[in-house]
C-alpha cells in the first residue's frame, strides 16, 4: 500500500524476512484495535450479564403507596410507618423461591416484629385467591399482605421478579434491596444497619 | 459406556487434529510431500472420530441414557423422537459437538477436493484448518465435557428447553447457520496460507470462491430461517429484535457480503489485496466472536447458553486469530500493493469500493451497538441497553445508500463509466422510482421513510430487471431461440453475474417486505369472553372457546379465534399455550393466517397470553403484519441467486481447460479463471 | 424530470407531515418500543408478551392519560430501573460515539479510499505505475473522438460493456 513501485511477480521471489523497525511499527499499530477489543471482552468476562442494576434506588425516598391488606381489608399506607424500619417483601404464591424464603421472614418477624420493625408483603402478579391458598397451608401469614392490582407499586420499586425485598429506613429512604431469596442473617444484618443509622 | 466412547473419541480426535496441524506445517515448510499427504489423509480419521462422538451422543439420547448429564438435562422419555434428534444441538455442549462435526466435514471436503491438484498454499491452509479444529476439540474435551456423567442416573430427563422443542424449524436453522459460520474457515485458511507463503495474487481467492459462496448461501439461509423461526415461535409478532445473537449472525454475513464483492475487484483489477485479506480475517474473527458472545456469557440474549468456563478460551483464540491475521497482513503490506488503480469513481470498481465502505460501516455500526453496553460499563460503570431504536435509526440510512449503489453498480462497466452513460441507462429505473414515489404520495401515504424506501426499491428492482433483460436480449440476438432458452443460455454463460442480479432482486424484495411490514403493522391486546368478538385490521375476530390437548411431553391449551369478514367466516386462528413439566411458565405458540394476494398479503397473527377460568375468557395479542411473507420469499430468492452463482459450470472435455487448482504456477490464467468463475 | 417528480413528492410528504394525531395506543406503543422489558432478553416492552411488560404498557397508558409526556415516562422508568431500561444510547457523552459510529465509519472509509485513489492516480499520471491503462478503452463522453456519431458511440460503448459484464 505504501509502496508505489509495481510488484512484478512477487510470487516468484523468496519472501523477504527482514523485520525492520518500520515493519514492526506497522504490525503493532494494526494490532492496537485488536488488543482494545480483547481488553473490552476480557472485562465482559468478569461480569454477570443478567444482573439488573439496582443502584438507582438506593438512598432514594421510598415511594408511598395505598394498598389493601388482604387479611383485614384495610388500606395500608407506607407513610403510616414513618419512624419505623420497614421490610417490604414482594412475593407470589406461584414462586418456588418465595416459599423457600418465607421461613426466614417469619423468623425475622418473630425476632424484630416486637421491636418496632414493620413487615409488609406485596403480592406480585398473583391473585388474592392464590395468596389465600398459600396461607391456608399452616403457613404463618401474620403481617399485612398487600394486594397490588396492576403491579404499579412493584413498578415504583423497580421490581423485576419475586422474591425481592426492600429495606426502608425509619425516615423513609430505601436502604437496600435484595434480589432473590433473603436469608435470615441478611435480613438481621439489614435491620441492624437501619437501626444503627437511626442511632 | 457412551461416556467412555464419546470422551475417548474426542480426545483421540484432538490428538489427531494436533498431529494434522504439525504434519501440515512441517510438511509444507520442508516440502515433504509424504508428510503433507499423511496430514491430508488424517482428515479421514479426524472426521470419523468426531462422527463417532456425535453418533454416540445421538444414540445415548435416543436410548434415554440418562446417566449422561447432557441427556438428562436436554431430553426425556416423553420427548418425541424428532425433537430428541434436535436435542443434539439444543444446548451448549451438544451444539459444540455438531460444530466440530461440521468443521471436520469441511476439513475433509478440502482434503478430498485437493487430493490430486495441490496449489502451494494447500498444506498451509490444511494446517490452519487443523489448528482451528484442534481449538474447538480442545473446548469440548477440556471445557464443556459433553459426555459428563451423573453419579446416579435419574429415572427421567428434564427434556429440551420448551422454546427449542416447539417448532420443526429448529431442525434446519442452527445447522444452516453452522454451515455458514464454519464454512468461512476455508477462505480464511487459504488467505492465511497465502500470507504464510507469500503467494499473494488472487489465487487464494479463486481457489476458495465457491467455498465462500457456499458458506455465504448457508449463512443467508440460516439467517432467514432464524427470522422465520422467531416469527413462528416467539409470539411477539416480529421476526428480528436486534438481539445480540441475531447481530452476531448478521455481522459475518455483512463482512462476507463485502468480501464477495470486493474480491471481484481484485480478480479483475488486482486491487484491494490488503482489504480482501482483512475482510476474510474479520469475517472469520466475527464468527469466533459470535460464538464467544453466545457461549461465553458476555451479553444477555435470548440464546445465551448456560454459563460455562469456555469464555477465556474463546477470548484467547480470538486474540490469536486476529493478531495472526492482521499482524501478518501488516507485515506483508509492502508486497500487497495494488497492481493498478481506480481510473474513475464512476465505474464498477468504484461502486464496489463504495459498497464495501458502506458494508464495512454497517458492520462497524452493528458491532458497536452490540458491544456498546460493555463499552459503556467499562468506561462509566453504568449498565445500558442498546436495542431496536438505535439499530433502526443508524442502520437504515446506510442500508438505503447500499440499495442505491446496488441499483447502479451492475449497470456500470469496469474501469470507465461516465455520468452521461449512466443516466442514459438509468432512464427506466429512475422513472419507476419517481412514479412509485409520486403514486404513493398521491394515494395519501405519509411515512416519508417508507415512501423513500419503496421508491428506491422500485428504482433498483427495475434497474436489475432491465439489466437481466438486456443480457437475455443480447443472447437472443447472438444465438436465436426462445426467450426461456435465451435466458437459460445467458445465465449459464455467466452464472456469477446473473446469480448476483438475482440475489440483488431478492434483497430488493426483502427491503420492501421490511419496510412494508414495519410501517403498516398494527397490534392489539384484548381480553375476550367466550363468544365475544373484537374488530381488528378490517376483520371481526371471535373467541369461540378453548380446548385442552394432552400430549405426551406437554399439555396444550388451544384457543380458537374465528376470522370473520363481512359476516362470513374466512378462517380460524388457533394460538395455544403449552405447559411443559420442566418449566413454570407456559410457552405460547402463535397462530398465523398467512396473507394472500386477495387481502393485500396481510398476515393475521395471534398469540394467546392467558386463559382465565377454564377458558371462559382469554387474553390475546393480535398482530396485522402486511407484506411480511415477502421477507422469506426475498430470502429464498437471495439464496437462489447464490446457488446460481455457485452452480458448477459444466466442464468442457478433459484437457480443454485446466483445473483452477493446477494453476499453482505464478501466472494466473485469466481466461481459465473466468471460465471456472 | 423523473428525479424532479420524486423530489417534489418527497418534499410534499415532508411538508404535510403525518396524518392526524396518534391514538393513545400508538403513543403507548411508541414509548414502549424504546423501553427494555426488564425480565426479557432484549425484547422491548412493546414487543414482549411477558406479564411485567403488559403491566408496564398499562402503566404507560395511565400516565399518558394523566397528561405525562413521553420524556417524563422515560424518566420515571429510568429512576426505577436505571439507564439500562432505555434501549437507545444517551444522546451525549460516550453515547454520541455510538450514534455517530456509522457516520464516522463512512467518513473514515471514504477518506482512506479517496487518499489512496488520489495518490495512485497521481503516480499513474506521473508514469510511475508503468502501465498506461487510460488509452485502451475510451469512455463514451470522450471528447477526443468527435468523428463518431452518437449512435456509433453508444454502439461501441455497448460492445465494450458487453465484453466487460459478460466476463
Amino acid at each position: 500500500m505504501t509502496d508505489a513501485q509495481p510488484e512484478p511477480r512477487q510470487e516468484s521471489q523468496p519472501v523477504p524476512q527482514r523485520w525492520t523497525d518500520r515493519r514492526w511499527r506497522v504490525v503493532v499499530i494494526s494490532l492496537v484495535p485488536v488488543l482494545l477489543l480483547a481488553a473490552l471482552l476480557g472485562f465482559g468476562l468478569g461480569r454477570n450479564p443478567r444482573a439488573t442494576p439496582q443502584a438507582q434506588l438506593i438512598g432514594k425516598p421510598a415511594p408511598d403507596f395505598a394498598l389493601k391488606d388482604m387479611h383485614t381489608g384495610k388500606t395500608v399506607h407506607l407513610s403510616d410507618f414513618r419512624g419505623h424500619p420497614v421490610v417490604l417483601n414482594f412475593w407470589a404464591s406461584w414462586c418456588v423461591d418465595c416459599s423457600v424464603e418465607h421461613p426466614n421472614l417469619v423468623g425475622a418477624w418473630q425476632r424484630f416484629g416486637n421491636e418496632g420493625t414493620v413487615f409488609l408483603s406485596v403480592l406480585y402478579q398473583d391473585t388474592p385467591a392464590g395468596a389465600a391458598g398459600f396461607c391456608s397451608k399452616g403457613v404463618v401469614c401474620e403481617w399485612p399482605d398487600l394486594y397490588d392490582p396492576g403491579g404499579r407499586t412493584a413498578l415504583n420499586y423497580g421490581v423485576t421478579g419475586v422474591p425481592e425485598t426492600v429495606f426502608i429506613t425509619p425516615d423513609g429512604r430505601i436502604a437496600a434491596k435484595q434480589i432473590s431469596v433473603a436469608s435470615y442473617p441478611l435480613i438481621e444484618r439489614r435491620i441492624h444497619q437501619m437501626a444503627g443509622e437511626r442511632a | 459406556m457412551a461416556s467412555v466412547i464419546g470422551t475417548f473419541a474426542l480426545f483421540l480426535a484432538l490428538a489427531v487434529a494436533a498431529y494434522g496441524a504439525v504434519a501440515s506445517f512441517v510438511g509444507a515448510r520442508s516440502r515433504n510431500a509424504l508428510m503433507v499427504e499423511s496430514a491430508r489423509t488424517t482428515a479421514w480419521s479426524l472426521t470419523a472420530l468426531v462422527l463417532i462422538a456425535n453418533v454416540t451422543m445421538l444414540v445415548a439420547i435416543l436410548a434415554n441414557d440418562f446417566s449422561l448429564r447432557y441427556v438428562a438435562e436436554n431430553s426425556s422419555r416423553e420427548t418425541p423422537t424428532f425433537f430428541k434428534v434436535l436435542a443434539l444441538w439444543s444446548a451448549d455442549q451438544g451444539s459444540l459437538l455438531l460444530w466440530n462435526l461440521v468443521l471436520s466435514g469441511y476439513l475433509l471436503a478440502v482434503a478430498i477436493r485437493f487430493r490430486r491438484r495441490r496449489p502451494e498454499t494447500f498444506p498451509w491452509a490444511l494446517g490452519v484448518m487443523y489448528v482451528v479444529s484442534a481449538f474447538y476439540l480442545l473446548l469440548v474435551t477440556v471445557a464443556t465435557h459433553p459426555f459428563g456423567t451423573l453419579a446416579r442416573a435419574p429415572r427421567d430427563g428434564r427434556g429440551p428447553l420448551p422454546l427449542l422443542q416447539n417448532h420443526p424449524l429448529m431442525a434446519a436453522h442452527p445447522p444452516m447457520l453452522y454451515l455458514g459460520f464454519i464454512g468461512m474457515t476455508v477462505p480464511f485458511a487459504f488467505g492465511m496460507a497465502a500470507l504464510f507463503t507469500g503467494r499473494l495474487s488472487d489465487q487464494w481467492i479463486r481457489i476458495t470462491r465457491r467455498w465462500t459462496m457456499f458458506a455465504w448461501v448457508c449463512l443467508t439461509a440460516g439467517l432467514f430461517l432464524g427470522s422465520l423461526w422467531s416469527y413462528s415461535v416467539l409470539g411477539w409478532g416480529g421476526y428480528w429484535a436486534w438481539d445480540p445473537v441475531e447481530n452476531i449472525a448478521l455481522l459475518p454475513w455483512l463482512a462476507s457480503t463485502a468480501f464477495l464483492h470486493s474480491v471481484m475487484v481484485q480478480e479483475r483489477r488486482g486491487m484491494l489485496k490488503v482489504w480482501n485479506l482483512s475482510l476474510i480475517v474479520a469475517t472469520f474473527g466475527l464468527t469466533v466472536f459470535g460464538t464467544f458472545l453466545t457461549r461465553g456469557s458476555i451479553l444477555s440474549s435470548v440464546h445465551s447458553f448456560a454459563q460455562s468456563a469456555v469464555g477465556p478460551m474463546y477470548l484467547a483464540f480470538l486474540l490469536i486469530v486476529l493478531c495472526a491475521g492482521f499482524g501478518l497482513i501488516a507485515a506483508r503490506s509492502k508486497q500487497l500493493a495494488g497492481e493498478s488503480h481506480i481510473d474513475r469513481l464512476v465505474s464498477r470498481e468504484g461502486v464496489f469500493l463504495g459498497n464495501n465502505i458502506l458494508l464495512a460501516a454497517l458492520t462497524f455500526t452493528v458491532l458497536i451497538g452490540t458491544v456498546f453496553p460493555l463499552l459503556n460499563e467499562a468506561l462509566t460503570g453504568t449498565k445500558v441497553s442498546v436495542g431496536g431504536p438505535y439499530f433502526d435509526r443508524t442502520a437504515a440510512p446506510v442500508m438505503l445508500l447500499l440499495l442505491f449503489l446496488m441499483g447502479i453498480g451492475p449497470l456500470l462497466p469496469w474501469r470507465v463509466g461516465s455520468a452521461r452513460y449512466l443516466l442514459q441507462r438509468l432512464k427506466w429505473p429512475v422513472w419507476a422510482g419517481a412514479l412509485t414515489i409520486a403514486g404513493m404520495v398521491v394515494t395519501g401515504v405519509r411515512h416519508w421513510a417508507a415512501v423513500a424506501a419503496f421508491g428506491l426499491a422500485a428504482f433498483v428492482g427495475v434497474a436489475t430487471i432491465v439489466e437481466m433483460a438486456r443480457g437475455v436480449r443480447a443472447q437472443r440476438r447472438a444465438f436465436g431461440g426462445g426467450v426461456a432458452r435465451s435466458a437459460f443460455g445467458a445465465v449459464s454463460r455467466n452464472r456469477r453475474l446473473y446469480g448476483g442480479l438475482v440475489a440483488h432482486l431478492g434483497l430488493v424484495i426483502v427491503i420492501v417486505a421490511i419496510t412494508w411490514s414495519s410501517t403498516y403493522a398494527s397490534q392489539k391486546e384484548v381480553t375476550l369472553a367466550r363468544g365475544a368478538s373484537t374488530s381488528f385490521a378490517g376483520y371481526e375476530l371471535k373467541y369461540t372457546g378453548a380446548a385442552v390437548r394432552p400430549e405426551p411431553q406437554r399439555t396444550v391449551f388451544v384457543a380458537t379465534l374465528q376470522i370473520i369478514k363481512d359476516g362470513r367466516t374466512v378462517g380460524v386462528l388457533i394460538p395455544s399455550l403449552n405447559f411443559y413439566p420442566s418449566s413454570q411458565d407456559p410457552i405460547g405458540t402463535p397462530s398465523i393466517s398467512k396473507g394472500t394476494p386477495f387481502n393485500g398479503f396481510h398476515d393475521l397473527y395471534a398469540s394467546l397470553q392467558t386463559l382465565a377460568k377454564k377458558g371462559t375468557s382469554a387474553t390475546f395479542r393480535m398482530f396485522s403484519n402486511p407484506g411480511v411473507m415477502w421477507l422469506w420469499v426475498g430470502g429464498a430468492v437471495i439464496v437462489l441467486g447464490g446457488i446460481i452463482a455457485l452452480w458448477p459450470v459444466r466442464r468442457r472435455p478433459p484437457g480443454a481447460v485446466p483445473d483452477v487448482a493446477t494453476t499453482a504456477s505464478e501466472e494466473p490464467d485469466r481466461v481459465e479463471a473466468e471460465v471456472t468463475a | 424530470m423523473a428525479v424532479g417528480i420524486a423530489v417534489a413528492a418527497l418534499v410534499a410528504v415532508a411538508a404535510r407531515g403525518s396524518a392526524g394525531p396518534p391514538t393513545l395506543q400508538e403513543r403507548v406503543h411508541d414509548i414502549a418500543e424504546g423501553l427494555r422489558c426488564p425480565v426479557c432478553q432484549n425484547l422491548s416492552v412493546a414487543d414482549s408478551p411477558s406479564r411485567l411488560a403488559q403491566q408496564m404498557r398499562a402503566d404507560i397508558a395511565l400516565r399518558l392519560r394523566q397528561g405525562q409526556t413521553g420524556q417524563q415516562i422515560d424518566a420515571f422508568f429510568t429512576a426505577k430501573y436505571g439507564r439500562w431500561i432505555l434501549l437507545s444510547p444517551a444522546a451525549g457523552g460516550i453515547g454520541l460515539f455510538a450514534w455517530f459510529a456509522p457516520v464516522l465509519a463512512v467518513a473514515a472509509g471514504a477518506g482512506l479510499a479517496w487518499t489512496i485513489v488520489r495518490r495512485k492516480r497521481r503516480l499513474a499520471v506521473a508514469g510511475v505505475d508503468g502501465v498506461d491503462e487510460m488509452d485502451d478503452v475510451a469512455p463514451v463522453d470522450d471528447a477526443d473522438s468527435p468523428k463518431l456519431t452518437d449512435s456509433e458511440r453508444r454502439e461501441i460503448q455497448r460492445e465494450i460493456d458487453r465484453l466487460d459484464t459478460d466476463e
